[in-house]
């Protein structure tokens, strides 16, 4: 049913300083087409904020331009940029009703009376809260303040509505109901979202695209699927999901296979995505689940390692192994009943494809 | 906590509780509850009751005090007693002066009160009623000792002072002797009580009814300009960063840090005709040296002083409210498409008005209650009532009516605290 009205949005070449002597924002180039639920995932300080705030107008961007549906608009004052946002503590007005609030945007529009409170009795159906409006926002629940939110960021039925942390005060039930609430609510009226958080399952989760920052840069933007399984980098192989890092040194590359000597001088077979050739430094990047206890020597790599401690998740167990010197290397175990004879201790043979091993930048 | 535990864990399941709880011996809950309080209670009572008994020795026990003041008249009935109860059958309308009884009467009461030296006392008091009084109990205490006690007394009297023969002095002598009195209340509102009944005073001596609306109307002045200039700097101060704006506030707070009387001289110095802004303004040629500018010893130098002294008080209780709205609101509303002015109008300025409320409230009780400043800088045109208050505690000695003036003052506070709670709302007030 979506007939995308979404804007498009368009970074090029926007820096930002705030004090003129450091880059909260490096040159950054990013196309988000009509319609798109686009994240931008970081920890605090990367910058992914100050990219959010820029956009909607509150900050000014100290270099570059940022075009809305191809109009420039760094010189355009937030209000008439009609961006929708729902801010992390909600904002909700606390002086005015639901309603009053909901209403607000469209009083500002001078739209009459009649139509406003149709839109505003829509508005809150959709969130279904329909009976709220004239409560207080003290008066609602944390998840009913959000929906209200929400509600008033899409009322004004702007193009794009941005989304700063808003689910960080939420408790974790509450806050993936919410996450499936939003995802369904773009769904249904094609709006495009630009959304900013810290939570990397929120960002897997709500996503058509995911864009990792670290550092005022962009480090990969690509979509979920594509993050987890082929991280370009290794910040990112460690900032999404689980990840077990093994550091070592290129011996051999052929197209994208390459051969990687571990610190300790085990020999393993990798992917090459992110390395500068052989002799050159690399932190091989390898996912818990990818990790397999049941060997065969068909496998591209077997290495012995023992194990330091056993948690049990019930649908799974962490195993914590010490392998090729590193002690934090975790093996997840499916439940499936077998495997019970692992023991604390025990040295053991673990495998796992070439294919699921990355070899990406070294770390320091 | 832990009795209610026990209990419904020893309970045995099957019995139906229609009886109010009990603990294990068998002491209904809520007493046992009350019992474990009380101590905590009284505790704290401890804690409080030096200050509670101080407020009631300093604050409480003087304002009822001056309460009675305001009303307390037994001055005439304790000095004058045999004259006050044969005045009693003397009718004030009649249009004679009181037969001999009563002459009699006031030479018993005037021997004993000349010895206790109360009658100048009595005096002064019934001359603030009537000129006058004051000088004829002076001069006939002073004889009344040497009166011939065979001859009528009442040729005696009017022998002293034709006063005495006169029906007003009388009238006046009856109408004050009742223990109670409202006279300094009438007298507070430009009234006074006549044989006739209550009356409104000449015109000419009609003072406090223009003091009081001349101090409500400086007081609301005063703090609106406070409210005009204190705004933008407690907005100032809640935006800026920390670093900045806790210089401004040093700046805010720096007047505290010296004498009033300094600021207030220092005002003198400034606004005077021959000040420093007059020069100035000589200097630039803006006024004229003829058509200097007359800034203090009236209205205008009192709103200036005052304004300046009070703004912190406004200041201070505005920036306490701003500090906790998050800018994400002006924000919000921006983003909702409202224009700078909306988002401050419609947004920000309600939730402000908690701390406009305190800020006004304060620094309206403050100026309404001030006579430093006023007295240095106000000259006659911008003196308050609390002036004319000081005057009579301390210059006229008319206690009773300088405490009527101040339970007029308090009863308008107060009647002006209810209005505010009937249109904003009390609740409403945030100093912190």
């Amino acid at each position: 049913m979506t007939e995308s009205r979404g804007a498009a949005v368009r970074y090029e070449n926007v820096q930002k300083s705030y004090d003129g002597e450091t880059l909260v924002v490096k040159n950054l180039n990013l196309d988000i087409p009509p319609g798109e639920f686009l994240t931008m995932l970081g920890p605090s300080g990367s910058g992914k904020t100050t990219c959010l705030m820029m956009l909607a107008g509150f900050e000014p961007a100290t270099h570059g331009e940022i075009f809305l549906n191809d109009s420039p608009i760094n010189n355009v004052p937030p209000h008439k940029r009609g961006i929708g946002m729902v801010f992390q503590n909600y904002a909700l007005f606390p002086h005015m009703s639901v309603a009053e609030n909901l209403a607000f945007p469209l009083q500002v529009r001078g739209m009459g009376k009649a139509e406003q409170e149709e839109k505003v009795k829509r508005a809150l159906d959709m969130v279904e809260l329909g009976g709220f409006g004239s409560r207080r926002p003290a008066q609602l629940s944390g998840g009913q303040q959000q929906r209200v939110a929400v509600a008033r960021a899409l009322v004004f039925d702007p193009e794009l509505v941005l989304m700063d942390e808003p689910l960080g005060a939420l408790d974790k039930q509450l806050r993936e109901q919410m996450q499936y609430e939003i995802k369904h609510i773009h769904e249904n009226i094609g709006v495009s979202i630009v959304y900013v958080t810290h939570d990397q399952t929120e960002a897997l989760t709500m996503s058509d695209r995911v864009a990792v920052f670290n550092d005022g840069v962009i480090q990969q933007l690509s979509t979920p699927d594509e993050l987890y399984e082929n991280p370009q980098n290794s910040f990112v192989a460690q900032f999404i999901g689980e990840n077990n890092k093994l550091s070592g040194t290129v011996t051999e590359v052929s197209g994208t296979d390459c051969k990687v000597r571990l610190d300790d001088g085990t020999e393993l077979a990798a992917e090459a995505v992110n390395i500068e050739g052989v002799g050159s430094r690399t932190t091989i990047s390898l996912r818990p689940e990818r990790v397999e206890f049941d060997t065969d020597q068909s496998m591209d790599n077997l290495v012995k390692g023992s194990i330091e401690e056993m948690i049990y998740l019930g649908d799974h167990i962490r195993v914590r192994m010490n392998v090729a010197g590193n002690t934090e290397f975790i093996v997840k175990v499916r439940n499936r009943g077998q495997r019970r004879d692992l023991r604390t201790g025990q040295t053991v043979e673990i495998g796992w494809a070439a294919s699921d091993c990355k070899a990406l930048d070294a770390v320091a | 906590m832990t009795t209610t535990d026990t209990v419904s864990a020893a309970a045995p399941p099957a019995d139906p509780p229609p009886q109010p709880l009990t603990t294990r011996d068998g002491i209904p809950l809520k007493v046992s509850l009350m019992r474990a309080l009380r101590r905590e209670k009284m505790r704290a009572m401890l804690l409080i009751a030096p200050l509670l008994l101080f407020i009631l020795l300093t604050f409480a026990a003087p304002i009822a005090d001056m309460l009675f003041r305001s009303v307390e008249n037994g001055i005439v009935s304790n000095t004058l007693p045999r004259t006050v109860e044969a005045l009693a059958d003397w009718d004030e309308t009649s249009g004679e002066a009181p037969g001999e009884p009563v002459f009699a009467a006031l030479h018993a009461d005037l021997l004993i009160a000349t010895e206790k030296k109360t009658h100048t006392r009595l005096g002064s008091r019934l001359n603030y009623e009537a000129s006058g009084m004051s000088s004829l109990f002076r001069k006939t205490g002073r004889r009344a000792g040497r009166m011939d006690e065979a001859e009528p007394f009442k040729a005696q009297f009017i022998d002293i002072d034709d006063k005495w023969g006169e029906i007003d002095t009388w009238q006046v002598l009856k109408t004050f002797s009742p223990p109670l009195t409202s006279g300094y209340f009438l007298n507070a509102v430009d009234m006074e009580l006549t044989p006739g009944g209550i009356e409104m005073k000449p015109e000419s001596e009609r003072v406090y009814l223009f003091l009081f609306a001349r101090t409500l109307f400086l007081s609301l002045t005063i703090m609106g300009c406070c409210l005009l200039l204190g705004y933008p700097v407690a907005y100032l101060l809640a935006a800026l960063p920390a670093r900045t704006s806790n210089l401004l506030m040093i700046l805010v707070l720096l007047p505290f840090w010296t004498s009033l009387l300094v600021r207030t001289s220092a005002w003198k110095v400034l606004l005077q005709q021959q000040g420093v802004i007059n020069d100035f303004l000589v200097w630039t040629g803006i006024v004229s040296d003829a058509g200097r500018l007359v800034m203090i010893n009236n209205q205008t130098g009192t709103i200036i002083a005052m304004t300046h002294i009070l703004l912190p008080f406004m200041i201070l209780p505005l920036y306490s409210v701003m500090k906790t709205i998050s800018p994400s609101y002006v924000r919000a509303a921006k983003s909702l498409g409202a224009t700078d002015w909306t988002a401050f109008w419609r947004v920000y300025f309600p939730q402000t008005v908690p701390g406009i409320g305190a800020g006004s409230i304060l620094v309206f009780i403050l100026s309404i209650g001030y006579y430093i400043t006023p007295e240095l800088v106000g000259g006659t045109s911008g003196i308050f009532i609390s002036n004319r208050i000081a005057y009579h505690i301390s210059s006229s000695l008319n206690w009773g009516l300088a405490a009527a003036l101040g339970v007029l003052l308090l009863a308008a506070v107060l009647l002006l605290f209810y209005v505010y709670d009937k249109i904003v709302g009390i609740d409403n007030v945030k100093l912190g």
